[in-house]
């Protein structure tokens, strides 16, 4: 068994098809939704992690490229230099997906790393320049 | 009758090691439960503190001479453009300026390089004359070998400023920070309660001279800041709603430390510089111990459009919605971030506070307070 992190990237007129269900009952694919952002008529995004065997896993990404959406796996990861951080807040205004947040009472910067969708916004958002991606 | 004290009978208390010394946060915790003439009774000095980007920030460097000398005209230092039109081996640094092409690289990261004691290349160029026959320079300079580091920043320690939002469908770019498309962020930029000019929004204890923490050294008030304002409307707690009066500071350089000295890069938009300030507010009266004891929910400011300035004020927020993370504006919930830091403030608030038990931090009487002004002037187009 193989588990993965994807970013899936719907085009506006893909956004009909009931890929996801698809992924679940034709190819018996373990799913689990991080973040949607899908919306009939525009562009959707979508993070999700599958697992199954790596066939299995690999039908399942030719399926969805048939259906011209886009998964780019996410195998790298988002990282910063902690003990530089200046806890300004910069890189969590940036951070849609929540990975970034000051802490109320200690107004520290906090990371969760299995929140982060890879936008890399933080990487040029920090006035420091202290986020990097680490390629595993 | 509420207590009144004189700055230099609270002198005296810190002298003899009495003197009651808060933080900003600590009053303002202490307000909940105490009245404004109970904390006059009680509290003798507050301590404040910031430490966000001010990108009118720079320093003046004497370079000691060359034999022969030289009057250096055209410099560069670590290809960073100095201004050199004062006098022979003068110059001043401003923080903005960067070595273009490389523009995420300028005078804010010269200046902490300095501060950390590092070699920093000089390059200087000049027509030469019979007093200054020299006419190039290439050398290394350093914290140790130059005769002054002069921090000078002509505009600093904003008391309150905008939040930042973008109603656009683009990506703004902005000294505010990165700012996302349709109201996706909104960012914010002072210490709130801690912030010094917001504990004594009058200005009847910082005035020229006053002493404060600067950088991670003793510095001084200069002068009033630039766009000094006092003309804008103020709320129902005396604060005023968004950006007014601002601070010319003074200091030496080569104490300071470059934990409170901070070069910074915000993207598209080029340089600036993190810059830690604290002021010690005395208690003079029952009317200071009102003004320090003001907490976020109480601090108001403005709500303005970075994507589109001429939709002006969109809204006001108060700093308690700020720091928990959303404010609602038109009934939109916005997710919100500051860009300055609030655990420096805090660690900046609490280095004051040490200093001034351990009698080693003074206070000053103004020699001079500020005029009270009536708005800015706008740059008119004559030609």
């Amino acid at each position: 068994m193989k588990n993965r992190r994807f970013v899936l990237t719907f085009p506006p007129e893909a956004t009909g098809e009931p890929i996801t269900y698809n992924l679940i009952r034709k190819f018996d694919i373990m799913v689990n939704i991080v973040k949607a952002d899908v919306s009939p008529g525009q562009v959707g995004h979508l993070v999700m992690e599958m697992t199954a065997p790596s066939k299995v896993l690999k039908e399942g990404m030719e399926y969805m490229k048939q259906q011209n959406v886009e998964c780019v796996p996410i195998d790298r990861k988002i990282t910063y230099s902690e003990d530089l951080c200046i806890h300004c807040g910069a890189c969590s205004a940036v951070c849609f997906a929540g990975a970034l947040t000051m802490n109320r009472s200690t107004a520290e910067l906090e990371f969760e790393p299995e929140k982060c969708v890879m936008c890399e916004l933080c990487l040029t958002a920090c006035p420091l320049k202290l986020f990097s991606i680490d390629l595993g | 009758m509420a207590k009144q004290r004189t700055i230099e009978e609270i002198n005296e208390k810190i002298r003899s090691g009495r003197a009651v010394v808060l933080t900003a946060e600590q009053v303002s915790a202490m307000g909940r439960e105490s009245t404004p003439a109970e904390i006059s009774e009680k509290v003798d000095v507050v301590t404040t503190g910031t430490f966000g980007p001010m990108c009118s920030s720079g320093m003046f460097i004497n370079f000691g001479h060359t034999d022969p000398p030289m009057r250096m005209e055209k410099l560069t230092l670590n290809n960073v453009p100095v201004f050199g039109g004062i006098a022979a081996v003068d110059a001043y640094i401003g923080a903005t300026e960067t070595a273009l092409p490389h523009d995420q690289y300028g005078g804010a990261h010269v200046i902490e390089e300095l501060i950390a004691g590092n070699d920093v290349l000089l390059q200087a160029t000049a027509k030469g004359t019979d007093c200054y026959p020299r006419t190039e320079i290439k050398t290394l300079i350093n914290r140790d070998r130059v005769n002054e580091m002069i921090m000078f920043n002509p505009r600093n320690a904003y008391q309150n400023y905008n939040v930042a939002v973008n109603s656009t469908s683009k990506m703004k770019y902005t000294y505010m920070g990165t700012l996302l498309p349709s109201y996706g962020n909104a960012t914010f930029s002072t210490s709130g309660e801690l912030s010094p000019l917001l504990n004594d929004p009058e200005m009847r204890t910082i005035g020229i001279g006053t002493r404060i923490f600067f950088g991670g050294a003793t510095g001084y008030v200069a002068w009033h800041g630039t766009q000094f304002n006092t003309g804008k409307p103020v709320n129902d707690h005396g604060v005023p709603v968004g950006n007014s009066a601002t601070l010319a500071l003074i200091g030496n350089a080569k104490e300071m430390d470059t934990r409170f000295i901070k070069a910074a890069y915000f993207e598209k938009y080029g340089v600036s510089i993190f810059v830690g300030v604290g002021i010690p507010i005395p208690v003079l009266d029952e009317d200071m111990a009102r003004r320090v004891m003001i907490r976020n929910s109480q601090i108001e400011t403005n709500v303005i459009d970075y994507g589109n300035p001429a939709n002006g004020v969109l809204g006001s927020a108060d700093y308690q919605s700020l720091f928990s993370g959303e404010i609602t504006l038109k009934g939109r919930k916005i997710r919100t971030a500051p860009l300055s830091s609030v655990k420096v403030a805090r660690e900046i608030a609490a280095i004051l506070r040490e200093e001034i038990v351990a009698g080693r931090f003074m206070l000053t009487e103004p020699v001079e307070l500020f005029r009270k002004t009536t708005g800015l002037n706008s740059l008119q187009i004559r030609l």
